[in-house]
């Protein structure tokens, strides 16, 4: 968007009172209520092109927002002699959703690429998650290895959902499980990332696994 | 729908952004804000501030979590979190904290969540 359009509204000599509204910002009917005061979230993540995002959007009483990091990397090619550091910078997306889930809490719904370089563009994302959900693709599940690795190690609790997408190899949970090397606790469900119900039944079935876990935490 | 995955990766404007937060980076000014802190505002927006700053006590009348205000006013993250360290140094805004991970074993908040979900 034009960010700089935001400066006139100050600087034109107006009066205290007329400061216009801003181009952009949530509809009405988007707008939290006063009551909320606190938000949890839940982190997708997936590879690319998985269905995060309609995920997210199915299950989302907002349309789904995009939130962007940028990421410095050294360029390639520096003269170090020179003294002279070249930076690359790139932006980073991600969409999110939100579900008002009465009117003191609120539910985020981040969904991120697997790439773990990414996930720490935006502090605290996995770390004060409630929970991940890993949608994998049958078609190409090495993308799920290094992901669910990850998870493991923060200590992370997440659910695995496979999207069903037409065409894609049938695999009963066990097969997947095996495939992706899962311990036996960890949560297979079958979705349709389109579908409210189906995606609602995702996070759903995360957080019916929290509840086992909270009551026995050595799992942990 | 897009992903915002490897194929929306960009070439960034540094300059920019570094202009909107005054070249502080986040690193120098860390109030511990999260994506899904909510912030409030305490007061209008008035003539003379830095435009970006208005812009946000505008947005937050009501709770607004850093992840929407970043969207809304199309700045990343961090420069969100920069603006606001200052608004919230000047007691300009109320940030409310989200919930800590500590809560994954908090049964009372889970059912909370389900029951949330179940009215989907």
């Amino acid at each position: 968007m034009d960010w700089e359009s935001s400066d006139t509204s100050a600087s034109d000599g107006v009066a205290s009172d007329t400061i216009a509204a801003p181009r952009r910002g949530p509809r009405k009917e988007d707008v939290l209520p006063a009551s909320v005061t606190a938000a949890v979230k839940i982190v997708i993540v997936g590879g690319f092109g998985v269905g995060k995002t309609t995920l997210v959007g199915s299950v989302s009483e907002i349309r789904p927002l995009r939130t962007e990091e940028t990421m410095t990397q050294a360029g390639v090619g520096v003269d170090d002699t020179l003294g002279v550091e070249e930076k690359v910078t790139t932006t980073v997306a991600m969409d999110f959703g939100r579900i008002s889930l009465n009117d003191r809490l609120v539910l985020y719904l981040f969904g991120t690429p697997g790439q773990q370089r990414f996930w720490f563009l935006w502090r605290g994302l996995f770390d004060g998650a409630l929970g991940a959900v890993v949608l994998v693709d049958t078609r190409r599940l090495e993308v799920s290895f290094d992901v669910i690795g990850q998870l493991e190690e923060r200590q992370v609790p997440f659910v695995v959902a496979n999207n069903a997408f037409p065409g894609a190899p049938r695999h009963a949970a066990e097969e997947l499980r095996a495939a992706l090397d899962l311990p036996q606790h960890v949560p297979i469900v079958d979705c349709d990332a389109r579908q409210r119900a189906s995606s609602r039944d995702v996070l759903m079935k995360l957080m019916h696994y929290l509840h086992d876990l909270a009551l026995t935490p050595e799992r942990l | 729908m897009r992903e915002p995955d490897e194929g929306v990766e960009e070439e960034g404007t540094p300059d920019r952004l570094y202009a909107v937060t005054g070249g502080r980076t986040q690193a120098s000014r860390d109030a511990g804000l999260d994506l899904v802190s909510l912030i409030v505002s305490r007061q209008e927006p008035r003539p003379g501030m830095p435009p970006e700053h208005a812009d946000i006590l505008r947005l937050c009348g009501n709770p607004t979590s850093i992840a929407e205000i970043s969207s809304y006013l199309a700045l990343p993250f961090s420069a969100v979190t920069v603006l606001l360290a200052d608004l919230v140094e000047r007691d300009q805004v109320e940030v409310r904290a989200p919930l800590p991970a500590a809560h994954r074993r908090n049964t009372t908040l889970i059912k909370e969540v389900m029951d949330g979900l179940g009215k989907l």
